[in-house]
């Protein structure tokens, strides 16, 4: 008999020694008790603010005014029918859209660039440093940097001029036409890093073996990446896209300090355009309904990480 | 071709490549870097000067000798620090009871657990703003500390659950034999041997932490209770553009991190990782 059936076992028999339903009790309890900070901050911080947020969604004159009215979906309508709406619902998607896609490329790149056999040890450590670099800045300071390298008179514009890739001083991010492909440009360069550790480790995790065996049958180098290396990966591959996609279309401060979201909303987000709408606008109402729609949106894609998450174990 | 030739090829075209790649990465970095030891004056000279012509530290000392701008960094530390401390005492508890008990809903608490980590900032910012004026936290430690704990308690939660059940039960039950209780057990027995899965998790949290924008930005007012990415924006704001200060602001504010990856290199990677990467 284990020890851990000994209890058990001992209530069964209903022993009158032991004080009557005292030992059950207490052990129920003992997790509630560590659990409790946990599920304190959970209601206060997370069940109650969501709950109030829905509350606001549905109703005007609230946060700011003293007399809230019941409004019913009149904010959802307002919001799906508003054309800044769609706007930034097509801008989110086209930033994160081609940022997952290029981190993935990126990433991959330099992790089997950095994963290879040829070189030794200490080159390969310096270059993993320096790759690593961009995720070591908070947004803010990726942000400032970008404006600077960006500036109409900028080191950037002034490789593109030597190079006479532009003949003239483009602003980047202040241009309607450039602006996004700026913003997501940004957004690529900070977020790489993350694949590239995460698929590193995933590329060493594969047996060596299975290259050789392929070797041995005459696989080209192109064959052994899409037969052995790609899915081996997918796993790791399909987990970081979707963490990715959700974090991405959640990204405020990155857009919120080079662009604001603008010129004239060509870079304006979700997330932007619903701070726009509580702290310029001051629709509190309006903008808990676009909070809403973006906390739905984000909910469905947790659903999928799970799913794929579950569907590796 | 000789197969030693292909193989020479083959390391030229990786170097190449890995070349590349280390411009791209660190182009930006080191421009940040040299501009913040140049005057004003030299930020945009023509031609680009990637190692400044007249270089100084005065920069670094506006910031120094500017008690507003080292208030930003004293809060940053002070949060941050705050934040890790307070996730690891509260996940710990919380990871024990996930990891060595069984009890009802326990498996509903671990999907809530899972999924808030999904929750937009941007969907709490604004009944935040409402419910932290409402309890008289706005623009102080507590109301940052606090709602920072949301974001980066659920992952370390889950990586300290995760940890502790590679631990064997027989360690707590054996301090139980002895007499002593799961608290015992917990606090004298297990902690101690988690050491590195308590780094990797403080590492994230102490990241977060510092990187938060959106709620610094929002539930804080004055200058004496703004961080360091706030304190980085409101530079922008300023009269001129003080380049030369924003960059060395900046690499002011990425040492913790860089330290943080520079020691354990092996904990960081881990502890960012573990969410895609199953071991």
């Amino acid at each position: 008999m284990t020890s851990a059936s000994l209890p058990a076992r001992v209530q069964q028999l209903g022993s009158p020694t032991r004080r009557p339903g005292s030992g059950k009790a207490k052990t129920t309890l003992v997790p509630y008790g560590y659990l409790t900070p946990t599920m304190v901050l959970l209601v206060v911080l997370m069940v109650i603010p969501i709950v109030m947020v829905i509350s606001y969604s549905l109703m005007d004159n609230v946060i700011m005014k003293k007399n809230p009215q019941f409004v019913a979906f009149k904010h959802y309508s307002d919001i799906l029918t508003s054309e800044s709406f769609w706007t930034a619902v097509t801008n989110t998607l086209f930033f994160t859209g081609v940022s997952v896609i290029a981190h993935l490329v990126i990433g991959l790149a330099f992790a089997m660039m950095l994963n290879t056999g040829l070189l030794g040890n200490r080159t390969k450590a310096i270059f993993r440093t320096i790759y690593v670099l961009p995720w070591l800045f908070t947004v803010a300071i990726i942000a400032v940097l970008w404006r600077l390298l960006l500036e109409p008179n900028g080191v950037v514009n002034y490789l593109l001029m030597a190079g006479h890739l532009t003949g003239t001083q483009v602003e980047w991010l202040s241009q309607p036409e450039t602006a996004l492909f700026a913003v997501t440009f940004i957004n690529i360069w900070s977020g790489y890093p993350f694949y590239m550790t995460s698929l590193l480790a995933g590329l060493q995790g594969i047996p060596a073996d299975y290259y050789e065996a392929a070797q041995v049958d005459g696989a080209s180098p192109w064959q052994r990446f899409t037969s052995i290396t790609l899915p081996q990966l997918k796993p790791i591959i399909i987990s970081m896209a979707l963490l990715d996609f959700i974090w991405t279309t959640q990204q405020f401060a990155l857009i919120w300090m080079t662009t604001g979201g603008g010129p004239l909303g060509t870079t304006e987000m979700l997330s932007t355009y619903t701070y726009k709408l509580a702290f310029s606008k001051y629709q509190f109402g309006t903008a808990s309904a676009a909070a809403v729609i973006v906390l739905v949106i984000s909910m469905i894609l947790a659903f999928f990480y799970v799913r794929a998450q579950k569907a590796r174990d | 071709m000789s197969r030693a030739q292909r193989r020479l090829l083959a390391k030229i075209a990786i170097l190449i490549g890995l070349v590349i790649g280390a411009l791209y990465a660190g182009l930006p970095v080191l421009w940040m870097l040299s501009s913040s030891f140049k005057q004003n004056t030299d930020i945009f000279a023509n031609p680009p000067q990637l190692i400044p012509s007249n270089p100084t530290l005065e920069a670094y000392t506006a910031i120094f000798t500017d008690p507003v701008k080292v208030r930003f960094f004293l809060n940053s530390y002070f949060v941050s620090l705050s934040v890790t401390l307070l996730t690891l005492v509260v996940a710990v508890l919380a990871a024990y009871a996930l990891s060595r008990y069984e009890f009802p809903f326990k498996r509903a608490l671990n999907m809530v657990i899972v999924s808030v980590q999904a929750v937009p900032p941007i969907t709490l910012l604004i009944p935040y703003f409402g419910l932290i004026m409402f309890l008289g936290l706005y623009n102080s430690y507590p109301g940052l500390i606090l709602t920072y704990m949301v974001f980066t308690l659920p992952y370390a939660i889950i990586m300290m659950t995760g940890y502790f059940n590679t631990l064997p039960r027989e360690l707590d039950e054996a301090v139980k034999v002895d007499g002593g209780s799961s608290w015992t057990a917990l606090w004298r027995v297990l902690v101690p041997i988690s050491v590195p899965g308590l780094v990797s998790v403080g590492i994230y949290t102490f990241m977060i932490a510092w990187n938060e924008y959106l709620f610094a930005l929002t539930l804080t007012k004055t200058p004496d209770m703004r961080t360091v990415p706030i304190g980085i924006q409101l530079l922008m704001g300023q009269h001129s553009y003080e380049w030369n200060q924003m960059m060395s602001m900046s690499i002011l504010g990425c040492i913790p991190i860089l330290l943080l990856f520079l020691f354990f290199q092996r904990y960081f990677i881990g502890g960012m990782t573990a969410g895609a990467v199953k071991n």
